[in-house]
């Protein structure tokens, strides 16, 4: 059995220094979460107003950032944006704006889907016991769109962990970039390690996305 | 933006935009192949293989595609199985594809009611008639969406391709961007090519979606 590199991982602080590469993945993938799931709430909400302006400047927004892969996106704030307008901004900041700018499109369709999936007879009938339009939202429509929307906003944050990984590419000292280090600190002792660090990191991922993802599907199952 | 920069690069950015094209079509269509054996598997409930796709699935989900090709690619050649970059790439795509293919199809699949199933076997269908005349199509108009959208995700996903020393765009516009400072030009190719790519298919799923909504009665 050949050295594969997973004693590597028990030397020194390699382990810990590991888990704070995770961390800083976890990290933008929260924050990227908490500013997204809001403004995605309310461009949902605007993008089912019937005004032609809204529906088409929203659709625009949509349509852009769905249709680029999200490295083409990080490449444009990092490199870009940096560019063209002189500042300077670290890499964890600008994947941070991609990741919400992405999100609050993706979290934005769920909720429109999720908005125009109630039948039209639902606000008829409250209109007609009397509800003002007020109320319908409150007591009729909010509860109906949450349970659908839930299971898919958990899937959205699996999604945004996996997507975290990209950020290696624009230079943020993450969990890959972490292994890799500890990859070449070790290149002479352990010629292996990449098997067992990469599989690690691998691992690593599984972990934070698979209980997630449990989750969605239970009660994506229960709700329906 | 200048535009003989642009046009020096141009050649460069259409080598590159070939190549994602390429591995990425290869990708998709093992991905498809990897699916359909999948959805199979689970459609007929096959003991032990049904255990081993659902595992499969939900590693191949629950993982980055970035570091399922750092695994493929760095990783397994120290167990001795060594691959060239563009193999390393077209595998790990239809790695991460299979899974998502495969829950396209089996959402069809299972779309379509028992009922449908007992009644064409009443009609004195065999077996194979069955599937071929009341069950594919019927599971097809429903698949069709999700793959589609899972074509599209998977060309996307082929932007990581530069992290295993694959020339692809991505990886011609940061070196261009390195070498010579021109970021805009470069970032204004790159986008252009990925539209280029990326529209059609876009435009051709939501045209075959709209076709396909015939299909579904009753959904």
């Amino acid at each position: 059995m050949p050295d594969l590199g997973f004693e590597v991982l028990l030397k020194g602080k390699n382990f810990a220094r590991l888990m704070g590469g995770v961390w800083v993945a976890l990290r933008i993938s929260l924050i990227s979460v908490v500013i997204s799931i809001p403004l995605g709430i309310l461009l949902g909400i605007v993008m089912t107003w019937k005004n032609p302006i809204s529906r088409v400047l929203t659709r625009i927004y949509l349509e852009i950032i769905r249709i680029m892969p999200q490295l083409v996106l990080l490449f444009l704030v990092f490199f870009g944006t940096t560019r063209s307008f002189g500042w300077d901004i670290s890499g964890e900041l600008a994947s941070i704006i991609v990741f919400s700018l992405w999100g609050t499109a993706e979290m934005g369709d769920l909720v429109r889907g999720a908005l125009i999936s109630i039948p039209i007879h639902q606000y008829e009938s409250a209109s007609a016991l009397g509800l003002s339009s007020g109320q319908t939202f409150l007591y009729i429509i909010i509860p109906q769109t949450i349970r659908r929307l839930i299971p898919l906003s958990i899937n959205l944050i699996t999604r945004m962990i996996k997507t975290t990984s990209l950020v290696l590419m624009i230079g943020v000292v993450e969990v890959l970039k972490v292994a890799q280090q500890i990859i070449e600190a070790n290149r002479m002792a352990s010629p292996n390690a990449a098997f067992g660090i990469y599989l690690t990191v691998f691992i690593l991922y599984f972990l934070a996305c698979w209980p997630i993802s449990l989750v969605a599907k239970a009660l994506e199952r229960r709700w329906q | 933006m200048d535009i003989a920069v642009i046009r020096s690069y141009l050649p460069l950015f259409q080598e590159a935009g070939w190549l994602t094209l390429r591995l990425g079509l290869m990708g998709i269509a093992l991905a498809i192949v990897v699916g359909l054996i999948c959805a199979a598997v689970h459609y007929w409930r096959i003991p032990v293989l049904n255990k081993i796709v659902t595992v499969y699935i939900e590693i191949s989900r629950n993982t980055p595609l970035l570091i399922q090709l750092f695994f493929i690619y760095y990783g397994l050649p120290k167990l001795g199985i060594r691959t060239n970059p563009a193999a390393c790439g077209v595998a790990g795509l239809a790695f991460l594809g299979g899974s998502y293919m495969s829950e396209a199809f089996r959402s069809g699949l299972e779309s379509v009611a028992t009922i449908q199933r007992e009644s064409a076997m009443s009609l004195g269908m065999t077996n194979g008639q069955t599937f071929r005349y009341v069950i594919l199509p019927q599971a097809m108009s429903v698949s069709v969406p999700p793959f589609v959208a899972n074509v599209i995700f998977l060309l996307k996903e082929t932007s990581v391709f530069s992290a295993v020393s694959l020339m692809d765009l991505m990886f011609t516009a940061k070196d261009l961007i390195g070498l010579y400072y021109n970021t805009t030009e470069s970032l204004f190719l790159l986008v252009l090519c990925y539209l280029v790519i990326l529209l059609p298919v876009s435009l051709l799923g939501s045209l075959l979606e709209r076709r396909l909504r015939y299909a579904g009665f009753g959904v």
